[in-house]
């Protein structure tokens, strides 16, 4: 038992020195694609160990409101950079409005994300509240939706205004998505 | 690739200090790791060595926090508690492993 013994010559920065850092990140898009960026990058936030705080708004609401959590969908309308998961073909855009695409997309993009062992929008927030990040909604969201908290995630911290949430990650490096 | 000397026993690491040989890694070394970042192992930080070590064997990479706990069956939420503020680095270099390089 040598749990005395002297600290390793070389040993990684856990960094406890760099706390304090903050991340603000915007979440206003509501498509699938778009709303995982910013809940990968907050996850590695918070295992840095930084204090990391969402903000959902705009179409980003979709993120976080109960009924429609489950049910972000990817088109490849409009994506001219969409290509298929064979041969780096791209998908005519003329197809991309056709009946049927848009779910067809989203199938294809949940199961590529599967894949890879990440999980779905609402487990993801699950996961990332579970290592301390917090959820805060949109005030002027929440009012055009004629929604409260009741019909959002229950550990959404606070309806706030666009201006509280300035007040509140004060010194934050911030990313809008 | 520096070499140091721990436990009485010379040990590979990378530049950061992680231990980049699965072989010389053993228990006792583990509690010397866990010291060093002010860790006291108990059975909740073993259950997790021990899974990181046996999933490495199997998969060849070091589990994230989210393997950890869809695989390991520790929940984030207590990764965070035993390994404050950093658990997928943090529980990596205790179970003598690379750092994570997946992404969630």
């Amino acid at each position: 038992m040598t749990t005395t013994a002297p600290s390793p010559a070389l040993m990684p920065n856990f960094g406890d020195d760099d706390s304090g850092r903050k991340i603000a990140i915007i979440c206003s898009k509501g498509n699938l694609d778009m709303a995982y960026p910013g809940l990968i990058i907050a996850n590695a936030a918070l295992g840095e160990g930084v204090e990391t705080h969402l903000f959902f708004t705009f179409w980003g609401f979709d993120m976080i409101t109960k009924s429609r959590m489950n049910n972000l969908q990817f088109s490849p309308a409009g994506n001219a950079a969409m290509h298929l998961p064979v041969a780096d073909a791209h998908m005519p855009q003329l197809m991309a409005p056709l009946p049927g695409m848009t779910a067809m997309a989203t199938r294809m993009l949940k199961k590529s994300i599967a894949d890879l062992g990440v999980p779905e929008v609402p487990e993801f927030l699950d996961q990332i509240v579970a290592a301390g990040g917090h959820l805060w909604a949109c005030r002027m969201s929440a009012d055009m939706n004629h929604l409260t908290e009741t019909d959002l995630r229950e550990d959404v911290e606070g309806i706030i205004s666009a201006a509280d949430f300035v007040a509140l990650t004060v010194g934050a490096q911030l990313l809008f998505i | 690739m520096p070499v140091i000397e721990l436990n009485g026993h010379q040990i590979h690491v990378d530049d950061e200090g992680f231990l980049t040989d699965f072989e010389e890694w053993d228990e006792d070394l583990a509690k010397v790791l866990a010291a060093a970042i002010d860790i006291d192992l108990t059975d909740e930080h073993w259950k997790i060595i021990r899974f990181l070590r046996a999933d490495y064997a199997s998969q060849g990479q070091t589990a994230t926090t989210r393997r950890v706990q869809a695989v390991g069956g520790v929940p984030v939420k207590k990764q965070f508690e035993l390994f404050p503020k950093k658990p997928g680095k943090k529980m990596a270099y205790v179970a003598g492993l690379p750092k994570p390089h997946g992404c969630v």
